[in-house]
């Protein structure tokens, strides 16, 4: 087994909402849904990355109080946390799909720096950028 | 430290960040799509009205609660970001400025011009040298970030800035000023 990033989360402003687009629209798979009292260990992982989950976390108690949930819950609506990049084997077809599934699409496929990328965000505010890297020719 | 001195500190800021109308995350996600549709076409108008309706909110409310959120308000956010896309045109391009200005959003090259130097410190021609130069320096930084990174910093209105600097025949250098 080889070492590695097991879990990387965001904070996300309702977990059944996050499950919803993470696994209907953007096609990940659960890979952990945990109870304990009123905290919920939610990760999702995508399906050709077994190895990487994304914690989909709810900011709140146990973890923080009331003021500090508070605030982060503002700052993931106003789009202050740090970027997330999908990499997708064609940008363009991507963003067919998923605007055809609803995704928020925050920014159309441009072609630029030998890439195309578009721009997306998941209901609670967290940005993602969709990349897609051209192949480099084989010297 | 004294105690006095400590609470003062502390205080001063934190009254400003917590006025009485504190948006609400809700109101700050829809802040955020109006903020994202001026991202994705600052070239266009945006009007408080137009604004405002993507936010589910009335205009006077908007403007307030934009400024808040986000520090600035709408019209120089969107000030920013032109000045941003042109900055990046005249960096990665060989486009003439006036069609730079006119893609980015301005109806003239002289408005252009002055908007430019007063928010950047340096005309479309100076920026358009610098950055080139600098092209070597940056390496694998995504564009988006190095885009971001160099946005304006535009604390003061544009106005602002013009009339303080006529005020006075007296050189007072500006906060941008290198």
């Amino acid at each position: 087994m080889s070492e590695g990033i097991e879990v990387v989360g965001i904070y996300v402003r309702d977990q059944d909402e996050a499950l919803a687009f993470y696994v209907d629209r953007l096609g990940f798979r659960v890979q952990a849904d945990v109870r304990n009292g009123d905290y919920r260990w939610l990760t999702v992982q995508h399906p050709q990355q077994p190895t990487l989950q994304l914690g989909l976390f709810r900011p709140g108690p146990p973890v923080h109080d009331a003021a500090t949930a508070e605030a982060l819950h503002g700052l993931v609506a106003k789009g202050a946390m740090p970027p997330l990049v999908l990499q997708v084997k064609d940008c363009r077809a991507a963003y067919q799909a998923l605007s055809a599934k609803g995704v928020e699409f925050i920014q159309e496929p441009i072609s630029r720096y030998g890439q195309v990328d578009a721009g997306f965000r998941d209901p609670s505010g967290n940005g993602w950028k969709m990349i897609e890297r051209q192949r480099k020719e084989t010297a | 430290m004294s105690r006095g001195v400590g609470r003062g500190t502390i205080a001063a800021p934190y009254r400003q960040s917590a006025p009485p109308v504190n948006p609400r995350p809700e109101l700050l996600r829809r802040l955020l799509r109006a903020k994202d549709r001026m991202d994705a076409a600052p070239d266009q108008d945006w009007p408080i009205p137009r604004l405002a309706e993507l936010s589910a909110v009335s205009p006077a409310y908007f403007a307030r609660a934009f400024r808040q959120a986000f520090g600035l308000p709408p019209h120089r956010y969107l000030l920013t970001r032109r000045i941003e896309r042109a900055a990046a045109l005249l960096r990665d391009t060989d486009a003439p400025v006036i069609d730079i200005a006119l893609q980015t959003g301005w109806r003239s090259i002289g408005t252009f011009g002055r908007i430019f130097r007063d928010i950047t410190g340096e005309s479309p021609g100076q920026c358009r040298l610098r950055g080139r130069k600098a092209l070597h320096a940056r390496g694998a930084m995504p564009e988006c970030v190095v885009r971001a990174v160099e946005r304006p910093d535009l604390k003061s209105a544009v106005l602002e800035k013009r009339r303080r600097a006529g005020a006075t025949k007296v050189a007072a250098p500006t906060e941008e000023a290198p």
